[in-house]
């Protein structure tokens, strides 16, 4: 019975992870970090420290609490008024033109680093489900 | 020995330190009077990335997004009939120009992020244009840097004139440093000369260079944001984006190297070294070079009697510390550097207009106006 239920549970892992093409957190990690030098270090900075006044910092940033408003900002890009940790930031990021994939992978690294942390995996589908 | 090295070690990381916290050449001053206003003259622009002005009520702005507006009187309608933009990373649809002789062809240029090619990804195009009817006719691709890449960073891209009927415009190192700037046979790094028809001067500097591209001008560039004829010289001054110090304002002369990233100023974003030499025999030393950077973009010469005080000097757009920076140049050298419209926001763009006037496109504002105060 014990054997039979974890080919059961096997064999479910192997399909969903083929409908979804989730792939493995780890990965996500390594292409999330790629994503992080090429599209959003030049204002972040490179331990998400931002710049005081003008790039909020993502590095113990309570404003990633909200993950859902997080990748609507990636998604679709974020101006105007935000206060971050306490401080008010007034300025513009435009969407960078990534795919879901890719803005799943940074949003995974972002929310694992410099002080910050998570349980959640941040899938590709759970991006597309995001709209305007 | 282990102490030896640890100390070496200490020290290099104080000299690092020192010489990211050293702020190179003329402080900045912030003016203890401020003798000017602004006013907007196009409004609710993200990133208003170039401008050409065709008088100083009829003008074109991009909005790097990939939208080309026609703004007369204050009123802004969106160009129909753009040949695709790839809006990726600091990509997208970038400077526009208006032609030497515009009366008599009504040409205008453009420079935009570009997904043509056989590869995945995109790099930077350059075309020309006519306008009818709110529509975009004759569009003519002159230049298609390849080979295309999904990197993010570093499309340059501007575009000036000299008198002799070239157009100039630049591409940056789309983010692969170690090949693109110093290889002629690639595209990436580079300033380019062109004709204003698109064809290649036959005096280029690597007309004859076998495996190159022709219509490179310059190179070992890395993202050059800021390209202006210079009002009495007639020289194309260029400044670009460093790594974290070492933006740089270069004279452009043909078929020399710019040195990056063999030589540079600045450090990586991490705060490792890139390079630990600074200059080499066969590569141009810049004009001058910012430390801490200022990410520069846009350039203009203020020539007018608008500003009495300001005559002859160089204005860039500072991105990160969100001014308008004057420059006082003597014999080639910055002795004074000034905050214009300090705290304004992220500033992408400065031109003169053929009214004298300067005009600043601001991110999140759009085009400001800057009036002296009489």
């Amino acid at each position: 019975m014990k054997v039979i239920s974890l080919f059961f549970v096997s064999s479910f892992s192997v399909l969903c992870l083929f409908i979804y093409q989730q792939k493995p957190l780890k990965q996500s990690l390594v292409d999330g970090e790629e994503i992080y030098i090429d599209f959003c270090m030049q204002c972040h900075m490179t331990n998400g420290e931002g710049v005081p006044g003008t790039f909020p910092p993502l590095a113990n940033s309570d404003y990633l609490d909200d993950i859902d408003k997080t990748i609507y900002a990636l998604k679709f890009g974020l101006k105007g008024p935000i206060t971050v940790n306490g401080k008010p930031y007034n300025s513009v990021m435009v969407s960078q033109g990534l795919d879901n994939e890719e803005i799943a992978d940074v949003t995974n690294y972002i929310l694992r680093n410099w002080g910050n942390s998570t349980e959640e995996i941040i899938t590709e589908e759970r991006i597309a489900n995001i709209q305007k | 020995m282990k102490t030896l090295r640890h100390s070496f070690f200490c020290l290099t990381l104080i000299l690092v330190a020192a010489c990211d916290a050293q702020e190179h050449g003329p402080k900045i001053s912030t003016p203890n009077t401020i003798d000017y206003s602004y006013e907007i003259v196009a409004d609710s622009i993200d990133i208003p990335w170039g401008l050409s002005l065709l008088s100083s009520n009829d003008f074109l702005v991009t909005e790097k997004a990939g939208i080309l507006y026609h703004v007369v009187d204050g009123k802004k309608t969106a160009i129909k009939g753009l040949p695709p933009v790839y809006v990726r990373g600091q990509g997208g649809l970038l400077d526009v120009a208006h032609s030497p002789n515009y009366e008599e062809d009504g040409l205008i240029y453009f420079t935009t992020s570009s997904p043509l090619g056989e590869e995945k990804g995109g790099h930077t195009a350059l075309y020309s244009a006519q306008l009818k009817n709110d529509s975009l006719i004759n569009t003519s691709l002159l230049y298609k840097g390849d080979y295309n890449t999904k990197k993010g960073q570093h499309w340059g891209s501007r575009i000036a004139f000299d008198t002799e009927g070239h157009i100039y415009f630049s591409i940056g190192d789309r983010g692969n440093r170690e090949v693109n700037p110093q290889d002629i046979s690639r595209d990436g790094g580079k300033i380019y000369r062109l004709n204003l028809d698109g064809s290649i001067p036959k005096d280029n500097p690597f007309s004859a260079t076998e495996n190159s591209r022709k219509a490179i001008y310059s190179f070992g560039h890395r993202n050059p944001q800021g390209m202006i004829t210079h009002p009495k010289t007639g020289q194309i001054w260029v400044h670009e984006h460093g790594p974290r110090g070492g933006d740089e304002i270069n004279i452009i002369k043909p078929g020399k190297n710019y040195g990056w990233p063999i030589i540079t100023y600045g450090i990586n974003y991490s705060g490792t070294p890139i390079t630990d030499i600074t200059e080499k025999e066969g590569m141009e030393q810049p004009l001058y070079y910012w430390v801490p950077s200022i990410a520069p973009s846009g350039m203009a010469f203020s020539t007018s009697d608008i500003y009495p005080k300001w005559k002859n000097n160089l204005f860039v757009g500072s991105l990160r510390f969100e001014y308008l920076e004057r420059l006082v140049i003597e014999k080639n050298e910055v002795v004074k550097r000034e905050k214009v419209l300090d705290s304004i926001g992220r500033v992408r763009n400065i031109e003169q207009g053929p009214d004298g006037f300067l005009y600043v496109g601001v991110e999140g504002k759009g085009i400001l106006k800057i009036i002296p105060k009489s």
